[in-house]
């Protein structure tokens, strides 16, 4: 394995404008404005963080998991990675991060999803895109099942063999590690505290993690 | 990876219809047929995107099929799942090997940056076309848009990942004459553009010519090569089976 490129922030969370908790298993849905910084801290350890950016002004541009890959001609997500949208241009650019690895090939869990994977009577359990149209419903943006179409793994590691095998790996995230990232655009974030219990994508035990957004860079 | 020809039984042939280097298309291919896309020169890119013809909300999920199948490219044998835990369509056979479903297409911007400006003005239909908007304007006939746009397969093209993750373009993978065929498992929108990979570091503006040939291939047997792939792939099949009971 490479090594990772680790960078720290020098922002102070006492300094932050929102400051929250995102608890295990739920959706959060927050704007971040032009020039503002947003940190994902994982609190316990090893929690994926499904998360998918609209354009705020006009959403049919999104977050585009294939034009990022496309844009650094690499699959994995770290500091200096700019967040392309559908129309090939940067919505953020990850100007922190000291986790070192984060994936966009692996989706959202689902019901549906887990019925295939797993076993057919898993339909019932939480999922992602269950919280995504959760948040979706009561938001009132317009947006629908239709706007879910890619998303980022935030601690997540999922590596491609160069036989062109996906393994779940994951293992990279520890308490306290956060991903931090600068807006380029005025973004709409919406966020799935991962709910899945069927792999060890959360360590068969999802935990809480705290979203920090800050004005401007404090110095 | 076999060299063979497998020609399609004449009682079985359905229609076949040219999509030139660069062009889009876009049909409904019904559950129980088969489409054979043959890479002509070698040097051909086929963005596909697909839809459950009779929900289009329901549609190709690249996350979900790697998944199931812990696979991040497609061969013989792979399953190409909708959004639903359906399978949209499968590849029962392939002589390329790899078919890449990560990178996908290329743009207006980037077909302009890597290969210079060829408008319809000065080189009419030789001008230089791109997979988003050949993909959006296929996506239009269809009442479908900006919105329905999800990350696409790109038959018969490879990427190899290193450690890293870095990407690496192969651009020996294909060869004159090679083709793949995707049986339907469902009634699907099918929308391809022939666009070049985004990848394809060749300096050269020339995407090469598909040939799609349609035939009845029947529904899979209790021993098919695609449902008994893996375990998933039979929860998958079952779950498809049944929309149709």
């Amino acid at each position: 394995m490479s090594t990772f490129n680790l960078v720290e922030s020098p922002l102070d969370p006492g300094q932050a404008v929102v400051d929250a908790v995102v608890n295990a298993g739920d959706p959060w849905i927050h704007e971040i404005k032009k020039g503002q910084v947003f940190r994902i801290l994982d609190l316990e350890g090893n929690q994926a963080v499904d998360t998918l950016f609209y354009n705020a002004h006009d959403p049919e541009e999104r977050y585009s998991s294939t034009d990022t890959v496309r844009a650094q001609g690499a699959l994995y997500l770290t500091a200096g990675t700019r967040l392309m949208s559908s129309e090939g241009r940067a919505m953020l650019t990850i100007t922190a991060d000291t986790c070192g690895r984060h994936d966009t090939l692996g989706g959202a869990c689902s019901c549906e999803s887990n019925t295939v994977r797993y076993a057919l009577n898993k339909r019932p359990m939480h999922s992602c895109r269950d919280s995504f149209l959760h948040a979706l419903a009561h938001y009132d943006g317009g947006l629908t099942k239709r706007d879910i179409t890619s998303n980022i793994n935030f601690f997540m590691n999922v590596p491609v063999t160069p036989e062109g095998g996906l393994t779940f790996a994951d293992g990279v995230s520890a308490p306290g590690k956060y991903v931090e990232m600068r807006a380029e655009m005025d973004v709409l974030c919406l966020i799935s505290n991962c709910p899945q219990l069927n792999n060890p994508c959360n360590a068969y035990n999802p935990t809480p993690i705290r979203v920090l957004i800050w004005d401007v860079p404090s110095q | 990876m076999a060299q063979d020809i497998n020609p399609i039984p004449p009682a079985l042939f359905l229609w076949e219809e040219a999509l030139p280097g660069g062009c889009h298309w876009s049909g409904i291919v019904r559950r129980g047929n088969a489409l054979r896309l043959t890479d002509l020169s070698g040097r051909a890119n086929v963005s596909a995107l697909f839809y459950n013809a009779e929900e289009k909300l329901e549609r190709y999920n690249m996350p979900d099929t790697l998944k199931a199948q812990h696979t991040a490219h497609l061969t013989t044998g792979h399953a190409l799942y909708s959004d639903m835990g359906h399978v949209l369509c499968s590849v029962i056979h392939d002589t390329c090997g790899w078919h890449d479903t990560v990178c996908g297409t290329s743009d207006a911007g980037t077909v302009k940056a890597k290969y210079g400006e060829a408008t319809y003005q000065t080189h009419r239909n030789a001008m230089h076309r791109n997979g988003r908007d050949g993909l959006l304007v296929e996506l239009g006939k269809w009442g479908l848009g900006k919105r329905d746009v999800v990350p696409n397969a790109n038959f018969f093209s490879k990427a190899v990942a290193d450690d890293a993750g870095r990407l690496h373009f192969d651009a020996s993978s294909s060869r004159p004459g090679a083709y793949l065929d995707l049986r339907f498992e469902m009634n699907v929108l099918v929308v391809l553009s022939a666009a070049p990979h985004p990848l394809d570091p060749r300096p050269d503006y020339a995407p090469g010519d598909v040939m799609l040939t349609a035939w009845k291939a029947g529904a899979p047997g209790a021993d098919d090569v695609c449902r008994n792939h893996c375990p998933e792939n039979q929860r998958g099949f079952y779950q498809t089976e049944i929309l149709y009971r």
